[in-house]
């Protein structure tokens, strides 16, 4: 099957240290004291508390609602009491805090009362988008967008494949490999269903050759699945990054997606293998999200693996429960070390997008002053997306953003081969991320003053109008004024000759 | 002879028809350049450049009456704009307008305010909202930062509150600013 397969520009073939965390399976981490869960765990609007605190809540309790279209619900992963709703720092490179719900658990660990659905195909498509959005579930590859929106391809689109993305390029992260090799029927559930919501019949699950137990899992559940006879398995050659979705594309289809297009255009939908595990757990027990597969690996992790963890569980409890060499404060990494950012707070919770937690990287090369760009153009050959990350280099430096854009750099994926390669250590991608917000903050701002300009011009109109209307009646006053008293003065003067003529 | 002298006054006659059409069918209604000017400055409406607001200083730069370096609330991005659309010099900031300062926001003191309008009509973007005898409030979203609202409040309640970057609004560092030390063995 992996002969008609394309590929994509550039890329990378990394070492991919997996075998670190699949050695043992997948283990529970244990229940912690305190749950610290953002209100903003996913792209979009922050989801809107509906509890107080002190509010006694069951496991998977709606702790807070939608708000706006691009928004998910948040769940109580686990039963306790509300104790705080306040900003508490979050797993974010600004290291900045947000607002947060702090749940005290009871150790109970008490069920709320859950609806299953045995036969989702008596649901219609939108009560299934419906229940997806209910129970919280965003990407769990790591961008975290809300995935009932995915689900809807809307009247414009008819969508022609399913891609179930488990090709986890980056490496040591194996949370995806683990959840395919040892929970493949609850995946396969969640295909079904994503397959009705969509209605589409050809479904294709990418899994990078690097994993054949996992490979092996699923096609051993996939015959048993008559709905699922249009779905087949698909190795693909491990080459960093075809589990970026356009690349992914590309690799299975041959065709680019437009830049600044979607997925949905080429008549394609992706999800992660994770996502649909959490579909399926969703409709077919009832079960919102609230917990995830994490990996926790590197070099000074004494019992590297995978561990479903509760969201809002404090990570530094997590990396005590697998022993790490780390000391408090100490940086570690979310996410993995190509595309991963660091962290260094120690009460951060584990959120709806944390797929990896890893402590030491081998051979990791000690952070130096980059030396200048000697234009080899090393960069430009391993582009994913046939960017030149040297010209944007350049332009994001002399901080000239209109530039930046005209060479593309919205359409850079942040994979971080171009940083990898560079001879001159230059943190490229840290460059693009700069020039990106910063672009973003200046359309801000530029669309700020454009409404205080329109809101100040309405003003002035509305003030000169405000002042002629004021003269215009002062005007008519005084013309009603001279009016009367005229007709008075008449009057009077007709009096007067009345009693003259009398006198007279 | 008499025949060239015709052929070029004919001539001369039509292109000055021409001309004269399109200087009326072509007019550029106000001043492009003011209008250029006005876009890259940022809208507070402060006055602190000594003008009734944004506009009229984008006039007066337009006329050659005021410098680009009289708004304190654009700053360096602003003058460095300024200086690359109209091909001037960098200047740094007149002092005189006053200094370079970080967003700010204006926020009502509740419990303290009397209800007297007085801030009301200091906006120059209808951003407070409030009636006589009532509580005012000031709507974030569309507040400037332009501090014209203290003054006028006789009871001192309005505070201007620097606004705190959100994980939203964060930027990502210049990489060039950025201290190597955290580990790094060259420094």
């Amino acid at each position: 099957m992996t002969d008609n397969l394309a590929s994509f520009p550039g890329g990378l073939v990394l070492d991919g240290q997996k075998k670190r965390s699949t050695q043992t399976p997948i283990r529970q981490t244990p229940l912690a004291k305190k749950l610290i869960l953002p209100l903003q765990q996913h792209i979009g609007e922050a989801s809107e508390p509906i509890v107080k605190v002190g509010d006694k809540v069951l496991k998977g309790q709606k702790i807070a609602r939608a708000e706006g279209h691009v928004s998910v619900y948040l769940h109580a992963p686990s039963s306790g009491t509300i104790t705080a709703i306040d900003e508490q720092p979050i797993p974010h490179p600004s290291g900045l805090s947000a607002l947060c719900i702090t749940l005290e658990t009871d150790g109970e660990d008490r069920w709320i009362e859950r609806q299953q659905v045995d036969d989702f195909t008596r649901l219609s498509q939108h009560e299934i988008r419906q229940i997806i959005r209910e129970a919280g579930i965003v990407g769990l590859g790591g961008a975290g967008f809300p995935s009932y929106i995915k689900l809807n391809p809307g009247v414009h689109h008819h969508v022609e494949t399913l891609i179930l993305n488990g090709v986890e390029c980056e490496p040591y992260i194996t949370c995806d490999d683990m959840l395919m090799r040892e929970r493949s029927e609850g995946i396969l559930d969640g295909i079904e269903i994503m397959i009705y919501a969509l209605r589409t019949k050809n479904c294709i699950i990418a899994i990078e050759d690097n994993k054949p137990e996992a490979i092996a899992a699923i096609e051993l559940e996939l015959p048993k699945r008559p709905k699922l006879k249009n779905t087949k398995v698909v190795a693909i050659p491990t080459r960093y990054p075809a589990g970026s979705e356009k690349q992914l594309i590309e690799v299975l289809t041959g065709k680019q997606v437009p830049s600044g297009g979607l997925t949905v255009d080429l008549g394609i939908v992706c999800h992660n293998i994770g996502t649909s595990y959490a579909i399926g757990r969703a409709i077919k027990h009832g079960e919102p999200l609230i917990s995830r597969i994490v990996t926790v690996t590197g070099t000074d992790v004494k019992h590297a693996g995978n561990f479903e963890t509760l969201f809002g569980t404090p990570m530094d409890e997590l990396l005590a429960f697998c022993e790490t060499k780390r000391h408090p404060g100490e940086p570690f990494i979310l996410g993995g070390p190509m595309m991963g950012y660091n962290l260094s707070g120690d009460h951060l919770p584990v959120t709806k997008t944390a797929n990896c937690i890893l402590v030491g990287v081998d051979n990791a090369a000690p952070i130096t002053k980059p030396l200048p760009c000697i234009r080899c153009g090393d960069c430009a050959s391993v582009c994913p997306v046939g960017l030149l990350p040297q010209q944007l280099y350049w332009h994001a430096r002399a901080k000239d953003l209109e530039k930046t854009q005209q060479y593309n750099l919205f359409d850079c994926i942040e994979c971080g081969c171009c940083s990898y390669v560079c001879p001159s250590k230059i943190p490229l991608v840290h460059y693009f991320r700069f020039a990106k917000t910063e672009t973003m903050n200046q359309q801000q701002e530029t669309l700020k003053a454009d409404n205080a300009r329109i809101r100040h011009e309405n003003r002035l109109e509305r003030q000169t109008l405000e002042k002629t209307e004021k003269e215009q009646r002062q005007r008519q006053r005084k013309a009603a004024l001279a009016a009367t008293k005229a007709a008075k003065e008449k009057e009077k003067m007709l009096e007067q000759q009345h009693t003259d003529n009398q006198e007279n | 002879m008499i025949s060239a002298i015709l052929a070029i006054s004919l001539m001369a006659l039509f292109f000055g028809l021409l001309l004269g059409y399109a200087s009326i069918r072509f007019k550029v209604e106000g001043d492009p350049i003011a209008d250029q000017i006005d876009k890259l400055l940022p809208q507070t409406q402060c006055g602190q450049c000594s003008f009734a607001g944004c506009r009229p200083y984008a006039e007066a730069i337009a006329a050659g009456e005021a410098g680009i370096n009289r708004c304190p609330p654009g700053g360096e991005t602003t003058i460095q704009a300024l200086a690359d659309l109209l091909e001037m010099d960098v200047v740094p900031l007149d002092d005189e307008c006053g200094i370079e300062k970080p967003k700010t926001l204006a926020v009502i003191v509740e419990d303290r305010c009397i209800g007297c309008t007085l801030c009301i009509q200091a906006c120059p973007v209808d951003a407070i909202l409030g009636a006589a005898k009532q509580m005012h409030t000031v709507i974030a979203d569309e507040c400037t930062g332009c501090e014209l609202c203290v003054p006028p409040c006789p009871v001192d309640c309005i505070d201007m509150v620097e606004t705190k970057p959100n994980p939203n609004t964060w930027r990502w560092p210049d990489p060039d600013h950025i201290d190597l030390k955290l580990g790094g063995d060259n420094d």
